[in-house]
């Protein structure tokens, strides 16, 4: 088997248009959650949302890119940019043809279906753009990084709601690990603060209408967020003999399917996802320093993902850091995991574990270390990155520190 | 007011597959096999038949003064609600 590193990042969230900024806002525990500004938003009653503001496609696109690239497709290119930009790569020949994009999105272009449903529902019009279906496609991101960079391995769309950055990204793993790829650019983007986007979730009465405060006994539900990340996925000895930096190695990768309920989570089925990312990678329990919780903020997933932390880890559970990122960026859905490794990879490069921040009171249902507010320093070795998804279905990536 | 009670057990019927009579007023969400999912579809059904909002988030049941404890409870809180639109 080979073995799989990580060498270039990138991204753009509601807390920043690069790794660095986000970092920075992660390490000062910022809230990049603020009111909502998108169209009718008075006839929402969630009207928060980690939303990507001073937004200017034009400096970074075309004219003829943006009348094709929704918003979730703009975010993964603006991403997928800088971690090839920071990984050195150029794709020709062998290794173009060995390299590949897998890409996790729940909604797919949201915007553009959003956008036309009102002009042929609500406006009555007749005739739409011919760019409507290239634009919606869920695997339009994909496609357009597999153009713009020349990568004609392997290449598809993950689609498994909350958890498809993490089963993108566990895709992309495995591929290079059995030796069917040398890179695959991964990752995951979403971009479904809309009108209709926002409403549906509205709909399920999960969402907050103040804040997100995973772990806390003041949380009252998720708040959406939008963005992408996408990472660069390399063969270890491809990466080492181009003396290419080295961010992190990844490990292990498992995944589960609760088989039980579609919108309630199974601390049954988290705990056999993280209990198989750790089989995976060889990684005994008291190794893991760090995990970056699913920890949506509703009372549902936090306490299960506690319990099910404290029933693979046991005593150890007491020993390791847990926070959610989310109280920062809002629920990327379909991008989620993708951003969230960013914070797995601060941890393990800088010493930096991102908070929880908005963390108000203690829940004795999620009694871990939850990093409440500050960031902390502290050198780790191995984390973990969950995400358990509606539907049931749960993916859990192990890194380390890179050696 | 009649009419409001007797509307929203049908929609607590329907969503337990019960008949309207076996909707006593002291049987339980929990009684009628009615769960999280059947609860906020009832809660949809009863906003889009009244035409009201019903401040319900399920996070924090508990926290909302929409009272879900019993059929009874539900229907005094919806009558409140319906009674506050006029």
């Amino acid at each position: 088997m080979k073995r799989v590193v990580i060498t270039g990042q990138g991204t753009i969230n509601a807390l920043g248009a690069d790794v660095a900024s986000t970092k920075e806002a992660m390490r000062e525990g910022r809230c990049g959650i603020a009111e909502l500004d998108i169209r009718d938003v008075d006839r929402l009653a969630v009207k928060i949302g980690g939303q990507i503001k001073d937004y200017d496609p034009e400096t970074l696109f075309n004219r003829q890119q943006i009348s094709l690239y929704d918003r979730f497709t703009q975010f993964t290119l603006i991403s997928a940019r800088q971690a090839i930009a920071q990984a050195g790569l150029e794709f020709h020949g062998d290794l173009a043809a060995h390299s590949g994009v897998v890409l996790g999105t729940s909604g797919g272009g949201m915007q553009t279906l959003d956008e036309n449903y009102r002009s042929v529902y609500e406006e009555g019009k007749n005739r739409v753009h011919p760019f409507v279906v290239p634009k919606l496609m869920n695997n339009a991101a994909a496609s357009h990084v597999s153009m713009e960079f020349n990568l004609k391995g392997p290449s598809f769309t993950v689609a498994t709601a909350c958890a498809s950055s993490n089963h993108a990204m566990g895709q992309a793993f495995n591929m290079i690990r059995s030796g069917m790829a040398k890179v695959m650019v991964t990752g995951g983007t979403e971009s479904m603060l809309c009108f209709g986007g926002v409403k549906a979730w509205e709909g399920l009465r999960v969402m907050s209408k103040d804040g997100c405060r995973p772990f806390s006994a003041t949380r009252n539900g998720m708040v959406q967020g939008e963005g992408a990340a996408v990472f660069v996925f390399e063969e270890y000895e491809h990466a080492r003999k181009r003396g290419a930096e080295i961010l992190a190695e990844v490990v292990g990768f498992a995944m589960t399917s609760d088989a039980s309920d579609i919108v309630m989570p199974s601390k049954q089925g988290a705990a056999r996802a993280i209990a198989g990312a750790l089989t995976d990678a060889r990684m005994p329990p008291e190794e893991v320093c760090y995990i970056n919780a699913h920890g949506t903020g509703t009372a549902a997933n936090d306490k299960v993902e506690c319990a099910a932390v404290a029933d693979v880890f046991g005593h150890h559970a007491d020993d390791l850091m847990i926070s959610s990122t989310k109280s920062m960026h809002g629920h990327l859905i379909g991008g989620t995991g993708a951003v969230e490794l960013l914070a797995c990879i601060m941890a393990l490069t800088d010493g930096v574990i991102a908070p929880t921040i908005n963390y108000e009171e203690p829940d004795p249902e999620c009694a871990l270390d939850v990093v409440p507010n500050e960031a902390r320093e502290v050198e780790v070795g191995a984390v973990l990155s969950n995400a358990f998804a509606f539907g049931g279905l749960n993916a859990v990536l192990a890194l380390r520190k890179a050696t | 007011m009649a009419d409001v009670a007797q509307k929203v057990r049908e929609i607590i019927a329907e969503q337990a597959v019960l008949d309207v009579e076996d909707v006593k007023p002291d049987a339980t969400l929990d009684d009628l096999g009615i769960d999280s999912l059947g609860l906020v579809e009832s809660i949809f059904a009863i906003e889009e038949a009244f035409d009201i909002q019903v401040p319900f988030n399920a996070n924090e049941p508990e926290a909302s003064d929409f009272d879900i404890s019993n059929v009874a409870a539900i229907i005094k809180a919806v009558e409140g609600l319906v009674a506050s639109k006029t």
